[in-house]
């Protein structure tokens, strides 16, 4: 049986079935890191102290993964408009790249953690890190989610342009609003873990 | 028709370079901010409301929220709403603590 909605748009709601399904996911998961920003919250205000993160933390490290998070993005939505130019050897380039990027944000994170461990810093040393090992270490799982549905999509995915091509823009289009969902996570937890 | 989406499109993609340089830009901005150590109130005021501006940029223009459909916005205000009475929980905590006096 076919997969209703999958490229027309439904009457009623305006959009395809992928596009709503997922932006409800995002909202999921904007829930999801609420929980722990609002755990974050209450947990510094009303410790006694509170170190600052720039003191602890490698900023130099975490400002080029921000860079590296931002080109991901543009690269990924670059990926998407190559399909809609109907450039297919484009997509490839910038959905590589976009896979490639965000191997390289994982690579820097692990540089950062590495330190930590070997100096005896883990989520079990204060609330702190717990805090920031929670919060960076469940994004991190979001990048290595979010790589793995790229893949998919940069691999044996791609047939699908041959048989269905407006589906498959749309399948990237989506992916696409998941990954730029993980940089906007990011966006917001490297300020505030980081930067104060 | 396609010829029209396909410009319509190269149109978006020097968009989108647009808000990938400002995002840069911003980013090189709260992280300089930062080095001026600010007390902490405003430390926090100055990086969420750049991350404020550089979320918006990614939801509106990478994310195409700029001109989504109604259906997707019913559902963002529900999820702000949401998440604003979570973020509310700590103030909520504040107000009702167990003190010396109110222990029976």
């Amino acid at each position: 049986m076919e997969i209703p909605y999958t490229v027309t748009a439904r009457a009623d709601t305006g959009v395809n079935n992928a596009k709503l399904g997922v932006w409800l996911f995002l909202a999921s998961e904007v829930m999801l890191f609420g929980a722990l920003f609002t755990s974050y919250i209450l947990l510094r205000t009303t410790a006694p102290e509170w170190p600052k993160g720039y003191e602890i933390l490698n900023v130099p490290l975490a400002t080029l993964n921000t860079a590296v998070l931002i080109t991901s993005s543009i690269t990924m939505v670059m990926a998407w408009a190559s399909l809609m130019m109907k450039n297919f050897s484009k997509y490839k380039i910038y959905m590589g790249l976009t896979i490639i990027l965000g191997l390289a944000f994982l690579v820097i994170k692990a540089l950062e953690y590495g330190p930590k461990f070997s100096h005896g810093l883990y989520p079990s040393t204060n609330t702190f890190f717990a805090i920031y090992f929670t919060l960076t270490g469940l994004h991190g799982l979001h990048v290595i989610g979010g790589m793995i549905i790229n893949s998919y999509f940069w691999g044996p995915g791609s047939k699908m342009w041959s048989t269905d091509p407006q589906r498959f823009t749309n399948r990237i289009e989506v992916a696409g609003l998941y990954w730029h969902f993980v940089d906007i996570v990011w966006i917001f937890l490297f300020p505030t873990i980081y930067l104060v | 028709m396609e010829t029209t989406a396909a410009h319509d499109i190269k149109k978006h993609v020097r968009l989108y370079i647009s808000v990938f340089i400002a995002l840069l830009a911003l980013t090189v901005v709260t992280v300089a901010i930062s080095y001026l150590h600010l007390d902490i109130t405003a430390a926090i005021f100055v990086a969420l409301t750049v991350a404020i501006i550089k979320g918006s940029l990614v939801a509106s223009y990478f994310m195409h929220l700029i001109s989504e459909k109604k259906i997707i916005f019913v559902t963002l205000i529900l999820t702000v709403l949401f998440f604003v009475v979570l973020m509310a929980l700590p103030l909520f905590s504040h107000s009702d603590q167990v003190t010396s006096s109110n222990v029976p």
